[in-house]
């Protein structure tokens, strides 16, 4: 999409050179050389999140006996929940691409009402982050044992019977001997939910790269629409129309759908492998 | 005074409405394209998650690698459309995709390599 150029730049603007290499901008160059690094801890989480759950494939949790809550039903619906979060998140891409174009065209009504979407987009995703946290920090009903080869095993209780089994949660086996869930409710540690030092779900390491990745990632969102909502103010004041082109917001956008893409691995990585 | 030295300088990125139109349809091919790809996953994930199937078996190996090619092509639509990068300059292309692309294949064959030799240390040692 490279046009000619039609008006005098000033030198400040271009490159000290005289002319700009790869026919960018020094701001555009930087915010993708930015974004490699970005990309390159983004790859080393994920590829360090690989690298353990490789060697602990005998116990790491399966995430969807994890994730399946959606708000406002106790329905067993894993994936739906972190599907929509998806979507919004490739929605709010989409939106933003709008405002870019809608930028090339100097059309600055279009670019407020599409930045605007766009950062209402990334507030939902970031209040579903918070809940699907929220979640995970408070963990099952009933919390699980820690059974003394470290795997984990949930108390059931039978909603009408009121029989209580304990499920191992890696291995799936039933214990329903009464005198052995007394003994383990007596001695084995009770574990309620998921944090730094404690994970009822399995091994520590998944609670750690659950939190580091999703809020690392998180962090981005969290200043993506910071970042978003300033343009969409300078925008809505009418700075780049009188600057003579939108190139910030190509530059944010750049940004945004960087954490979209980020998310999208996340997504296959943690949710569905 | 023109500059004739200054050739497709990126501000002066605008386009017509006409050409808008053309670059809208392509934003909503791709909109619809990475919605369908997401369904699939989703789809692919609740009917034969690892859940449901026999992670040691051929039909999880597959799976999984269906989900990472259709991932793949997710950020390849992403980086090429809706990051531009597809019309930038083939040189510029180039130094952004292909030093980190080297970089996080090695990073990934180094790291499932001494992962391998980890799980079968602890097999060979009993511990599992």
């Amino acid at each position: 999409m490279a046009g000619e150029a039609t008006q005098q730049i000033d030198n400040s603007v271009l490159w000290g050179g005289g002319r700009s290499p790869f026919s960018v901008s020094y701001g555009k160059m930087m915010m993708w050389f930015f974004l490699i690094s970005d990309a390159l801890t983004f790859g080393g989480f994920l590829t360090a999140l690989g690298f353990q759950r490789h060697h602990l494939e005998d116990v790491w949790p399966v995430t969807e006996s994890i994730f399946y809550h959606f708000p406002g039903t106790h329905a067993h619906l894993p994936l739906i929940y972190v599907a929509f979060m998806t979507f919004i998140l490739i929605i709010s891409s989409v939106t933003m691409v709008l405002a870019v174009e809608a930028g090339h065209r100097m059309d600055q009504k279009s670019v407020v009402k599409w930045m605007a979407l766009t950062v209402i987009g990334g507030a939902i995703f970031l209040g579903s982050q918070a809940w699907e946290w929220n979640t995970f920090i408070n963990g099952s009903e009933y919390g699980a044992y820690e059974m003394a080869d470290g795997t984990m095993a949930r108390l059931d209780v039978d909603h009408t019977t009121h029989v209580e089994s304990l499920v191992n949660l890696h291995s799936g086996d039933v214990i329903t001997d009464q005198s052995i869930i007394e003994h383990v409710k007596e001695n084995n540690m009770l574990v309620k939910g998921a944090n730094l030092s404690r994970n009822e779900y399995g091994p520590q390491l998944y609670a750690n790269f659950f939190f580091f990745v999703t809020g690392f990632h998180g962090t981005h969102v969290l200043s993506g629409v910071i970042i978003n909502l300033l343009i969409l103010i300078r925008s809505a004041q009418g700075w780049y129309e009188k600057r003579g082109h939108y190139e910030m917001v190509e530059k944010v956008g750049l940004y945004w759908h960087f954490i979209d893409l980020v998310w999208v691995f996340v997504f296959t990585f943690f949710y569905l492998i | 005074m023109e500059r004739d030295d200054i050739i497709e300088y990126s501000l002066d990125n605008h386009h017509n409405e006409e050409q808008g139109k053309k670059i809208r349809k392509k934003i909503y091919f791709v909109t619809a394209l990475l919605s369908v790809v997401t369904i699939v996953e989703v789809a692919m994930g609740i009917i034969w998650g690892k859940a449901h199937i026999d992670v040691d078996g051929a039909g999880w190996l597959t799976i999984k690698s269906i989900f990472i090619i259709l991932t793949m092509l997710k950020a390849a639509y992403i980086v090429m459309t809706f990051m531009h990068l597809g019309d930038e300059r083939k040189s510029l292309r180039n130094i952004i995709l292909i030093p980190y692309l080297i970089f996080i294949a090695y990073l990934i064959f180094i790291l499932l390599v001494e992962s391998t030799f980890i799980f079968d240390l602890k097999q060979a040692l009993g511990w599992i």
